[in-house]
């Protein structure tokens, strides 16, 4: 067959371009195809000038084209160049719409109908997914545009924005200074964009700046205009411009209609692949970003590779040292082998494939612990997983009783309550004996988690016993609660979802694992809110002890997963046990109590609703400020721009209040943080005390700003140098008082901030946020410098309670 | 959680200048100098050096608030501490001073010290009344929102007047261009304007009968009454902040003439000796 090729590769990021570069370079008949007419689409759209970080730095680098921290101009082009000059073959314009393999030929379809046969493919088309395109006739006329990369290039038009999401309201806002600006809403209202974003749409609409057409969508495209379907018949409206924000449909619809298969529904899975990135379908391969690999270094080094394992030579990855280095603490030995003894020892990570399971052991810390040693504190807030691979180590389950100690040997893990709940540790662990330990970051477990069923399985059957021998039932044995566990389902709620609702007959109760409740009763016809429930408590119980219907309504705060236990199944443990029993209804008659108080204080309750709203619920530690108390000196944000690099960040005035308490525009430390969701070089961390802050290798790709639901992130240039006039009047040091920043001094700045070389210059942005001051001793700068007292951080499960709030 | 300076760590510091006070009371009671008591006798030198000791620490207050990273501790131990020294210095400078007044440095210093202390304790008074007066006025809104519905508002008018008469138009367009916010001192004091532009229009144009339809009028009038409700909360939005910051213009420089007068008194009462 002469039309066949060695191997396709589909997408041109940079794991495309670089397995397209070692396929020529080792003279396989191969193609390069990309739907775009440029090379690595994702990359050619971040913002001009963007200074692009080759992070992780201590990853080498593999690949017949070069790469490092630089302009994205000079990265893109040096590429180009590159793959020219080894050979490289890619075609354009060329949108793989479909992949099939017949006997062991792929057939590759193209949007617009050609066809290509190769023996291997390899997919790299990211994650950026399909943009939407218009369906309707003229979608690819001129006059239409899919992006909008500079508003301000702008004027004077009259532009037509469609679309109802964040992107087409911030594109239409932006637009409508310098031009006349129409938007078209499918919907009657704009429900699915930010709180933010929502009132400036609706502001703009008011002041007539925008004009908008709601309930209406395109029918047909021309070079004059857009004729609209709208509820009142046809429109057409005629524009110089058409800009369509429909969103993006994820890639994993394209991938599964090509035969592969993904471990879970859930939206973060990942599709299995081989060690040697090889899919269900034999001779399909997976790498970069599409595979689970965020970062361009990662993506490059398996183009590489994966070229090389389909010419059939088997080659050690490239983190191979970096895995040796990280064995070491073990003596002399051989990575493969250590790799068979974790599977052999572990259980979690007995299923994972030998790639997963690299990548999990170099995201992991391998400690070597002596008998005695402190392994992590009970109330630390750190949020990592251990694995023991040799030796025990013991958990002080009681806060007053150090010697109540259970022991954990080797196979064994832990720490996985704060990884589930994203709280305090809730007991100390101590080395048993001398043992090696692995700690696996939050990131990679959740990764394994989402991805690999079995890890799911294996840590949820024991996390549930652990959880309700914690919270529910202490000091009662594992086996007499076998049937309890047995009956147990792990259930999810979103926010404001209902878990269950007063008046319903309960034969259930929940043990929340994650997240948090509000429970509320109707009262004279309005939904009061009685308690605000954190994670590690139990809801429900009522109605099984006292046999009435359920009396009152819980409802999630926020994203919450709750153990469900039968109701049959505890009452047995309960009669079985009685002081369970008897500290379970001591709490029943002390919930009935402060219900009862909290009926006659709707004011309280409309305050925890409030707070909830506002995202308090899922904080850990909040600032508030008591309006009663605030005399607006702006002390506090003076505080926090001194401590941090002249950019204050906390927007005191800003958000909204409530009975005195306001919630000013500043990070919530939230239990599972929404800005660490997806963040490539997995830069967000926790720390030991709560504070969840951004580390150097932020690579400013702007992710965790968009994803902070409440917008409390930043992304900012490196700080400028303080003007320091002594120096200046005295020695001439450094620029005067107004004079430009020398160029050289600028790069210098640059590169600090950086942590790398960046003589190429470039623009530098990096995500900043409160980190609550954790380089200062004595706490948050902003609380220490108020005056009046007004401002506080609390935790919410401390403030939200009766005893607070009615003072 | 939220602690006013008053009752700040349950008044730790109103306690420790109570226990001040009523020890140099005590001294000053038993204490049996041989000329009348007067800042010469050894209780004299002790209260008087006391009572600078204090007065320089009040006076480090400032350089305090400002030093943000380095320094440890709260603000609020210091302005908690502050306010009850503050007061406590009044019992001692004037047990110190023996109560011997006359028309000399001396007295001077006390006068100056005295239009500190007053002038602070106004301060307090205005950090305990205000910030709750400021919030219920903004009802939410920060005083930029409520500058920008004005400007929206006056958008509005701005277009309806052109659908006016020459002098209906003239007058709202007035209300538009020139109703003043803020302005010097005694203005903003004084939280309102009582010939205000805007007011002035909405009583126009509410006794107005004939010429226009009557919904262009009601809209002027509601236009111009919702622009009048949120002059006077903007206005009294900007006299609350001016009265919580204005005392300070007193407090501070008078500050530093009491330092140096008493500087001048230790040195008059050592040359004199
Ligand atoms: C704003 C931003 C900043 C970032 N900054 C950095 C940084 O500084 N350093 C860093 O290491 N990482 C950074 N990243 C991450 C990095 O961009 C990605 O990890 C990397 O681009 C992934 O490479 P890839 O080859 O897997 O996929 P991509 O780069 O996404 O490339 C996929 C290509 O496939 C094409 N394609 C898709 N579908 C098809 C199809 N059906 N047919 C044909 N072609 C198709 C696309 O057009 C695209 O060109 C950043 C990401 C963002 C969003
Ligand atoms: C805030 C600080 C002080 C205040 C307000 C203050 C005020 C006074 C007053 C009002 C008098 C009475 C004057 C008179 O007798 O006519 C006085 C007397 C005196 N003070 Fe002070 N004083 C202060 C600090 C000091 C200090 C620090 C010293 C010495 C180190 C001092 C030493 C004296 C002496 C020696 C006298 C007696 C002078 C005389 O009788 O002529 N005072 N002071
Ligand atoms: C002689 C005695 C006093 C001296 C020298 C003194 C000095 C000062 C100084 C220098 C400041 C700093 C102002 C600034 O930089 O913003 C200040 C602030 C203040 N003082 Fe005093 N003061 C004295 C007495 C008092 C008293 C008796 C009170 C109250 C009863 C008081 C209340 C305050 C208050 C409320 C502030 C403002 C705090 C803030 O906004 O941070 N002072 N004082
Ligand atoms: S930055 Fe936003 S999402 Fe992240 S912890 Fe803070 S408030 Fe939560
Ligand atoms: S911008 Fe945010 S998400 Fe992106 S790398 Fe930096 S910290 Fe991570």
């Amino acid at each position: 067959m002469a039309d066949r090729l060695k191997v396709a590769i589909v997408g041109s990021g940079p794991a495309g371009l670089s397995a397209s570069a070692h396929a020529a370079s080792l003279r396989l008949p191969h193609v390069l195809l990309e739907r775009t007419d440029h090379a690595s689409d994702t990359i050619y759209k971040y913002q001009k000038g963007k200074f692009v970080m080759a992070t992780p730095d201590i990853l080498p680098l593999r690949s017949d084209l070069s790469f490092r921290a630089g302009k994205r101009e000079k990265i893109l082009d040096d590429w180009d160049e590159g793959l020219a000059s080894c050979g490289g073959r890619i075609r354009y314009n060329a949108d793989v719409t479909r992949i099939a393999k017949e006997g062991d030929t792929f057939h590759l379809t193209l949007a617009g109908g050609d066809t290509l046969k190769a023996e291997n493919v390899v997919m790299a088309i990211g994650l950026q997914g399909n943009i939407n395109k218009l369906r309707c006739d003229g979608a690819e006329l001129p006059i239409v545009q899919y992006q909008l990369d500079d508003p301000n290039e702008y004027e004077a038009e009259t532009i037509v924005v469609i679309g109802a999401g964040d992107a087409a309201i911030e594109n239409a806002v932006a637009l409508s200074k310098q031009n006349a600006v129409i938007i078209v809403n499918r919907r009657a209202e704009f429900a699915r964009a930010k709180q933010g974003n929502l009132s400036l749409i609706h502001s703009a609409i008011d002041k007539g700046d925008i004009q908008c057409y709601y309930e209406s969508s395109p029918l047909l495209v021309d070079a004059s205009g857009i004729t609209l379907e709208t509820a009142d018949g046809e429109a057409h409206v005629s524009c110089d411009r058409i800009i369509a924000r429909l969103g993006a449909s994820p890639p994993r619809k394209f991938v599964e209609a090509c035969g592969i298969e993904f471990p879970s529904d859930d939206r973060a899975a990942l599709p299995e692949v081989s060690p040697r990135y090889e899919s269900n379908i034999p001779g399909l391969y997976i790498i970069g970003a599409l595979g689970g690999y965020p970062l361009i270094k990662q993506a490059m080094n398996q183009g590489y590779e994966v070229i090389e394992y389909i010419a059939g030579n088997d080659i050690a990855p490239a983190d191979e040292p970096l895995l040796v280095d990280k064995f070491a603490a073990m003596g002399e030995v051989n990575v493969n082998e250590v790799l068979q003894a974790i599977r052999k020892t572990i259980p979690v990570f007995a299923s994972l494939n030998t790639l997963l399971l690299r990548e999990a052991m170099l995201d992991s810390q391998v400690h070597d612990f002596k008998e005695g040693q402190t392994i992590f504190k009970r109330n630390d807030y750190s949020d990592t997983f251990f694995t023991i691979f040799v030796g025990q180590v013991g958990i002080q389950i009681s806060a007053e009783d150090p010697s109540m100690v259970v022991t954990l040997r080797e196979g064994e893990f832990f720490g996985e309550m704060g990884l589930i709940s994203g709280r305090r540790r809730s007991a100390t662990v101590v080395a048993a004996t001398d043992c090696v330990v692995f700690e696996t970051p939050r990131r990679t477990m959740l990764k394994l988690i989402q991805s690999v069923e079995s890890v799911k399985r294996t840590l949820d059957k024991t996390s549930i016993l652990r959880q309700i021998q914690t919270y529910l039932t202490p000091g009662v044995p594992a086996q007499d609660l076998e049937e309890l566990v047995e009956s147990a389902e792990i259930q999810n709620f979103k926010a404001g979802e209902t878990i269950f609702e007063q008046g319903d007959i309960g034969n259930h109760m929940h043990l929340i694992r994650s997240g948090s409740c509000t429970v509320s009763m109707k009262i004279g016809g309005r939904d009061v809110v009685l308690s605000y429930v954190p994670s590690g408590n139990y809801i429900g119980e009522m109605a099984l002890l006292s046999e009435m219907p359920r009396s009152a309504t819980v409802r999630a705060a926020h994203n919450t997963e709750t153990i469900c236990l039968s109701g049959e199944a505890f009452s047995a443990v309960l009669n079985n046990n009685a002081t369970v029993r008897d500290n379970i209804e001591a709490k029943f008659r002390e919930r009935i109590k402060q219900n009862e108080q909290m009926e006659g204080r709707p004011e309280a309750g409309n305050v925890i609703q409030f707070l909830i709203e506002q995202g308090v619920g899922e904080g850990t530690d909040v600032l508030l400020i008591n309006e009663a108390l605030c005399i607006h000196c702006d002390n506090c944000e003076k505080a926090c721009a001194e401590t941090h690099d002249g950019l204050s960040r906390l927007d005191r005035e800003a958000g909204p209040s409530f009975a005195s308490i306001h919630v000013p525009t500043s990070c919530r430390h939230c239990e599972h943080p929404h800005c660490m969701s997806d963040c490539p070089p997995d830069a967000i961390h926790r720390a030991p005390d709560g504070e969840v802050f951004i580390d150097d290798s932020c690579i400013g790709c702007g992710n965790c700003e968009s994803n902070c639901p409440y917008k409390v992130i930043q992304m900012a240039s490196p700080p400028e140098s303080k003007f320091d006039l002594f120096g200046w009047l005295l020695f001439g040091r450094g620029p005067g008082p107004g004079e430009e920043v020398a160029y050289e001094a600028e790069v210098k700045r640059n590169s600090r901030f950086n942590g790398s070389d960046s003589a190429q210059g470039g623009v530098i942005k990096k995500a900043v946020k409160c980190d609550m001051c954790k380089e200062l001793v004595g706490g948050a700068s902003c609380v220490r410098a108020c005056p009046t007292g007004a401002a506080a951080r609390v935790s919410p499960e401390e403030f939200m309670t009766l005893a607070t709030l009615s003072r | 959680m939220h602690e006013s300076l008053l009752i700040y760590r349950n008044m730790r510091y109103l306690k420790w200048s109570l226990a001040l006070v009523a020890i140099a009371c005590g001294l000053y009671i038993f204490h049996t100098p041989i000329e009348e008591p007067n800042g010469g006798t050894w209780l004299g030198y002790t209260l008087g050096t006391i009572a600078a000791g204090i007065m320089f620490w009040l006076s480090w207050y400032g350089a305090r608030k400002r030093s943000y990273g380095g320094a440890t501790g709260r603000l609020e131990d210091w302005a908690s501490a502050h306010v009850y020294l503050g007061l406590a210095l009044v019992f001692i400078s004037t047990l110190h001073s023996g109560f011997q007044y006359g028309l000399n440095i001396h007295t001077l210093l006390y006068v100056l010290m005295m239009i500190v202390v007053i002038s602070g304790v106004f301060g307090l008074y205005f950090y305990m009344r205000f910030p709750r007066l400021l919030a219920e006025n903004r009802r939410g809104l920060t005083t930029d929102m409520m500058l920008n519905q004005i400007a929206d508002l006056d958008r509005d008018l701005r277009k309806h007047a052109l659908s006016l008469g020459d002098e209906s138009a003239h007058i709202v367009l007035n209300a538009v261009q020139n109703t003043r916010i803020g302005g010097n001192i005694s203005r903003q004091l004084s939280g309102k304007d009582v010939d205000c532009p805007t007011s002035a229009a909405r009583r126009f144009v509410e006794q107005f009968e004939g010429g226009h339809d009557e919904s262009t009028r009601r809209q002027l009038v509601t236009r111009l009454t919702k622009k009048e409700d949120l002059l006077g909360r903007v206005r009294k939005d900007i006299k609350l902040r001016c009265l919580l910051q204005i005392w300070l213009f007193v407090h501070v420089p008078f500050t530093f003439a009491t330092l140096a007068a008493l500087i001048a008194h230790v040195i008059v009462v050592f040359y004199y000796w």
